[in-house]
């Protein structure tokens, strides 16, 4: 909400003039809770420009239509400046830019030559000032502005306008306004209007809040309710509608005051009718509307809601469709405005419009805010509306307007308000008491503090009957907590004791265990190389194309956004290899040459009971990455196996997944831990790779944080070191070249039992001096027993149970 | 006969002085000491000796006997020293070339930020909670007193799943699942991943995180929760870090605050940073809305409590200088590597 600082303070008896008074303001404001978000000086661009008076005008040398002139700008010499303009003459009084001066759109004068002669500043013109010479009366862009030819200054004596020279031409013209910008919470209806915040303003600045005096006189000898009839056809929706009727009107400007005031504020000035309603809803936050009530069919409007796709052409032109959500106003027709929004283009007013109806009505604040949104258009109005509107502030503002048509001249205002009020307006009792406010705030104010606080903003405390009586335009006042928030904004927030607790129980702040496991494995995988990401949740559907995945695949059946920001990110991932690629692809392309990445995040599945229950959030530990040298498949794994064996997971196993179609099929492995699937880890599917324009050896591991979690042992407990010593045998064993080696060694650690400590794989070999489809496989097997040194026989009863298992299972033989 | 021990004594320290390899020291040593060594043949030719002689010239052939063998002794010791040092020079390496590479990751900024806050929130005692991103309409609005048509809707543009469904706005939404599910003391944060539909720029992201703090007691004041928030920002921002309490409106606190924190890079006397205003505001909060605790079965003529929500990525770009919101999820390693 723009406010200008001169209209606001109008309405107190604050003193704010100088600077620091405008900076005190704006932060007590600030910390009452009317966030002030900018503070504008108007004029405050133009600096240096002073009142002159030309002393003398003479033809330039060396130009037929350049004058050089001499002015006053009282210091002790005159100075000289050229000027193109054609109006200068001999004791006019004028606005000077100096060298080094600031003018309107950032301008700098600096002092120079002009065909040879010279010119230290510049005279100026209302544009060059940013000034509109409609807002002056004689004022016009015919050239340099000239004082004393304005209504302004018409009766300055001389003497008068002498004592201007060397001033500032911005406050000598009375432009010098302030406006400063509040934030209003959604709340404060009330706050969104000049008398709302000069209310706080008195309130925070311990003044007083003046409100206008309004007499409406009601010139004309027709009653309203003879010439007009409304009905609230769906008072539901239209908690009051209220009208004045306005004969002989003459359109015409509105006065220059009314025009820089809704200037400053940001609103354009239109015609005295549209200004004064413009103007009532900046002042009281109760939007009005006027209509030319010639165009009111049989004299008669309706409040009704709208018929589903009706039709109504908009102030600004465009057709709106409408339905039964939506309220509008009509006459005994067709419908001439969108209730709360934007009226109608047909009963705007005209330049010879001599009948008008004034509007005033409170309609509710949800039907205003989705009909709005479903046409697209926020206006001061709606925006004003959607917060709630108090049903008396809407009389009081329709009065005002009324007054403003008397004073203005712009016509009679007919005798009576039509007023259709379905809620009459109730002040509201709050329960509340002094010691449970101080009690909760953490404070002691007395009781005395506290009914000062509250007059001020117009409530009536009645402390000793346990209540306070809030005023209509209150609405967000309803609990003793809603007191408890003024008493403590105006006490201060900041001079709150702060406290810690003292009075609560003491409670055992932890992470969970899931919570450690996470970080611990996050911990482990930056030491293993890897850098956490963030990545976004939502994908592209077409994602799922991407990856190969079949028609029927369960990951394309995604939770969508029903408003995505735009098709890239749609729809909720259920599977994290795309934002792995995506990450990856994009260092690629900026040829980083390593890129190891990890997150733990969810992805997004939906259950059988979905959309009743919500998806399930699995969560994912995933990393992955590509490097410029020999990466390749077992140095990935061994970063997983790294992982596993550090989180203390034993009981894990690899077998050959091949079913991915986003992944190698030769080089991707199933991850089960305890028999339970985690995930898989492998080397992405070359033309997926392509496709994300990542290099061709990337790997990517997916596993689930829940099975990991369930197979840590958190307590690992120790083993006495063997006081034996470890027998040691290798075997090399030729198998049939499919057979998988994890199949081998699980059966060589069956058959060894407890006693085989150790059994490692140290060679794999194909080729010349093993057959055709063979492989041979070598072991170095240890055996010890914690109790007492292996015997040769002993070791040799091991070797044969777990030689004549490779045998009958692989048909394996000794090489 | 002492004569002849003293000229071979003369002969051998010669002899041993001209030797810098082990295998002529060993020539020397047979030479002398072997089976036909001189020591030896003198000593053999003893016999021939007078037994009064005998004694003495023994004496006098083990005492030379001794020094050779003391001679051979040190003179190994010195081919070994000399020989390690030429070993030694030779392994020299230039200490001064680069390691061997082994990389480590790092952990993500923003996740930095929310551990060092998680650390600081359970030190006062507080549990980690967590809560869904896909989240019912009635946790993270209807509950927290933003019914359908609240105009508070549209300042949190929502992505929308179906009527009933979203993506949560506010980690405020846990709060509710909290207060359903514990009855007091709940001293508890929520930290994650909200969402937003703001497009993607420098300072906006559809995605960004919050940390929730909730508790709720007897007696808990806005006290607590002021005393509670300047713990917090000394922490995060600097031991003389000051904080502001604005009022403010969030539906479900009353009474409610904006704070603000004193501008961490000028400390409070107006820069750049603080856009000249001295404070940088850094989280909303509040005393929890009674009809929020009613909802949840908690009675607020027993209990009051208080809620705090604080941005991460703010903090995050503050503390590690980081001008651009984007980076910090394009997973950039050369970005993510720095910290």
């Amino acid at each position: 909400m723009i406010a200008p600082l001169k209209w606001l303070v109008s309405y107190t008896d604050l003193n704010i003039n100088t600077k620091e008074d405008i900076h005190r303001l704006a932060d007590e404001m600030t910390l009452s809770g009317s966030k002030v978000e900018e503070v504008v000086s108007k004029g405050g661009e133009i600096q240096r420009v002073v009142v002159a008076k030309c002393l003398s005008v003479q033809k330039h040398e060396n130009s037929d239509h350049l004058f050089v002139c001499s002015l006053d700008i009282g210091a002790d010499e005159p100075v000289q400046i050229v000027t193109g303009a054609q109006n200068m003459r001999v004791g006019a009084y004028v606005p000077a830019a100096l060298d080094g001066s600031h003018i309107a759109e950032g301008r700098v004068i600096k002092a120079g030559k002009l065909r040879g002669v010279e010119s230290n500043g510049m005279m100026c013109s209302f544009e060059e000032l940013g000034l509109d010479c409609n807002d002056y009366e004689g004022g016009n862009n015919d050239g340099i502005m000239i004082l004393q030819d304005l209504g302004e200054f018409k009766d300055f004596t001389e003497e008068e306008l002498d004592k201007l020279v060397g001033t500032d031409i911005i406050p000598a013209l009375g432009a010098d306004d302030t406006v400063i910008d509040f934030e209003i919470t959604s709340n404060r209806a009330d706050c969104f209007s000049i008398l709302g915040l000069a209310r706080e303003a008195a309130a925070t600045m311990n003044g007083r809040f003046i409100k206008p005096e309004v007499h409406v006189k009601e010139e004309s000898d027709v009653r309203a309710e003879d010439v007009l009839n409304v009905e609230v056809k769906a008072p539901e929706l239209c908690p009051r509608y209220a009208a004045r009727v306005v004969k002989d009107v003459k359109i015409a400007p509105s006065p220059k005051w009314m025009r820089q005031r809704l200037r400053a504020a940001g609103v354009r000035s239109i015609n005295n009718i549209v200004d004064i309603t413009n103007y009532v809803m900046l002042e009281y936050g109760q939007p009005m509307h006027a209509f030319d009530k010639r165009t009111i069919k049989g004299d008669k409007i309706t409040v009704r809601r709208a018929g589903d796709g009706e039709k109504l052409t908009t102030l600004d032109g465009q057709e709106r469709t409408l339905d039964s959500t939506m309220l509008v106003i009509a006459d005994a027709e067709r419908g001439s405005a969108v209730a709360g929004v934007m009226g109608g283009l047909d009963s705007e007013i005209q330049p010879d419009t001599t009948e008008i109806v004034f509007e005033s009505a409170v309609f509710d604040a949800v039907t205003v805010r989705r009909g709005a949104k479903k046409i697209g258009l926020r206006t001061e109005s709606s925006s004003r509306f959607e917060k709630g509107l108090d049903t008396a502030t809407c009389l009081e503002a329709l009065d005002r307007a009324a007054q403003l048509v008397e004073e203005l001249g712009a016509g009679k205002v007919c005798k009576g308000i039509i007023d259709k009020c379905a809620a009459a307006p109730e002040k509201r009792r709050v329960k509340c008491a002094v010691e449970d406010i101080n009690r909760f705030i953490g404070i002691s104010a007395s009781q005395a503090e506290m009914e000062d606080i509250l007059k001020k903003l117009e409530c009536e405390p009645h402390f000793d009957e346990g209540f306070v009586t809030v005023p209509t335009f209150r609405g967000d006042l309803v609990g003793s907590a809603d007191i408890a928030e003024e008493i403590a904004r105006f006490y201060g927030y900041n001079r709150i004791e702060s406290s810690l607790l003292s009075t609560c129980s003491t409670t055992l702040g932890h992470r969970s265990r899931e919570q450690k496991i996470k970080d611990r494995i996050r911990n482990r995988m930056t030491g293993l190389g890897y850098n956490e990401m963030l990545t976004f949740s939502f994908v592209s559907p077409s994602v799922f194309d991407k990856l190969d995945l079949p028609e029927d695949s369960e990951l394309r059946d995604a939770v969508v956004i029903s408003n995505p920001l735009g098709e890239d990110y749609s729809v909720m991932r259920t599977t994290m290899i795309p934002s792995l690629l995506e990450t990856l692809s994009g260092n690629h392309s900026h040829r980083v040459e390593n890129a190891s990445v990890f997150e733990i995040s969810y992805v997004y599945i939906k259950t059988d009971k979905y959309p009743d229950e919500l998806p399930e959030h699995r969560e994912l530990l995933t990393f992955g990455g590509y490097k410029a040298g020999n990466a390749d498949f077992f140095s990935f794994k061994a970063d997983t196996e790294a992982l596993l064996d550090s989180l203390k997971i034993a009981k894990y196993e690899f077998e050959p997944e091949k079913t991915l179609p986003y992944m190698h099929p030769g080089r991707t492995a199933r991850v089960t831990i305890g028999g339970v699937d985690a995930g898989f880890i492998g080397q992405i599917h070359p033309n997926t790779a392509r496709k994300w324009d990542c290099p061709e050896n990337t790997f990517a591991a997916v596993l689930r944080t829940d099975v990991l979690s369930a197979n840590i042992t958190d307590v690992p407990q120790n083993r006495e070191l063997p006081k034996f010593p470890a027998v040691m045998r290798d075997i090399a064993v030729v198998i049939d070249r499919n057979v998988p080696a994890g199949h081998v060694e699980k059966l060589i650690r069956e058959r060894g039992g407890k006693a085989l400590e150790s059994c490692a794989l140290f060679d794999c070999y194909e080729g010349a001096q093993v057959p055709e489809g063979k492989k041979s496989l070598a072991y170095a097997l240890s055996f010890r027993d914690a109790s007492r040194t292996l015997t040769d026989d002993d070791v040799n009863k091991f070797m044969k149970k777990i030689l004549n298992g490779l045998e009958t299972r692989f048909g394996a033989g000794l090489r | 006969m002492k004569e002849k021990l003293e000229s071979i004594r003369k002969e051998f320290e010669e002899r041993l002085a001209g030797i810098s390899e082990q295998s002529k020291l060993e020539e020397l040593k047979v030479a002398y000491l072997g089976k036909r060594g001189e020591i030896t043949s003198i000593l053999k030719g003893m016999g021939q000796l007078s037994p009064e002689e005998r004694p003495a010239v023994g004496q006098l052939v083990n005492k030379l006997r001794s020094a050779i063998e003391t001679g051979l002794e040190e003179k190994t010791q010195q081919i070994k020293d000399a020989a390690l040092k030429i070993k030694l020079s030779k392994e020299a390496v230039d200490v001064t070339m680069p390691g061997k590479t082994v990389t480590t990751g790092s952990l993500h900024p923003i996740n930095q930020i929310s551990d060092e806050m998680k650390d600081l929130f359970i030190g006062m005692g507080y549990e980690i909670a967590d809560g869904p991103e896909v989240e019912f309409d009635y946790y993270n609005f209807e509950a927290l007193n933003i019914p359908d048509g609240h105009p508070a809707r549209d300042t949190q543009d929502t992505f929308y799943i179906t009527d009933k469904m979203l993506l949560r706005t506010q980690t405020s939404s846990v709060q509710i699942r909290v207060m359903e599910n514990k009855k007091p003391p709940i001293k508890i944060i929520c930290p994650g991943k909200v969402y937003r539909a703001d497009n993607v720029d420098a300072t906006h992201s559809p995605i960004f995180h919050q940390i929730e703090g909730l508790v709720v007691d007897k007696g808990v004041t806005m006290g607590d929760l002021k005393g509670t928030l300047e713990i917090y920002a000394k922490h995060m921002f600097g031991p003389d870090t000051k904080i502001r309490l604005r009022p403010h409106h969030f539906p479900f606190t009353e009474p409610s605050a904006e704070v603000d924190v004193s501008c961490w890079t000028c400390g409070g006397k107006g820069c750049r940073m603080c856009k000249g205003e001295g404070w940088i505001e850094v989280l909303g909060c509040g005393m929890v809305h009674p009809d929020v605790l009613r909802r949840c079965g908690i009675d607020p003529e027993v209990y009051s409590g208080f809620a705090f929500g604080i941005g991460v990525e703010r903090t995050a770009m503050a503390r590690f200088g980081v001008k651009d919101m984007r980076q910090f999820f394009e997973g950039d390693v050369r970005f993510l590597s720095q910290f």
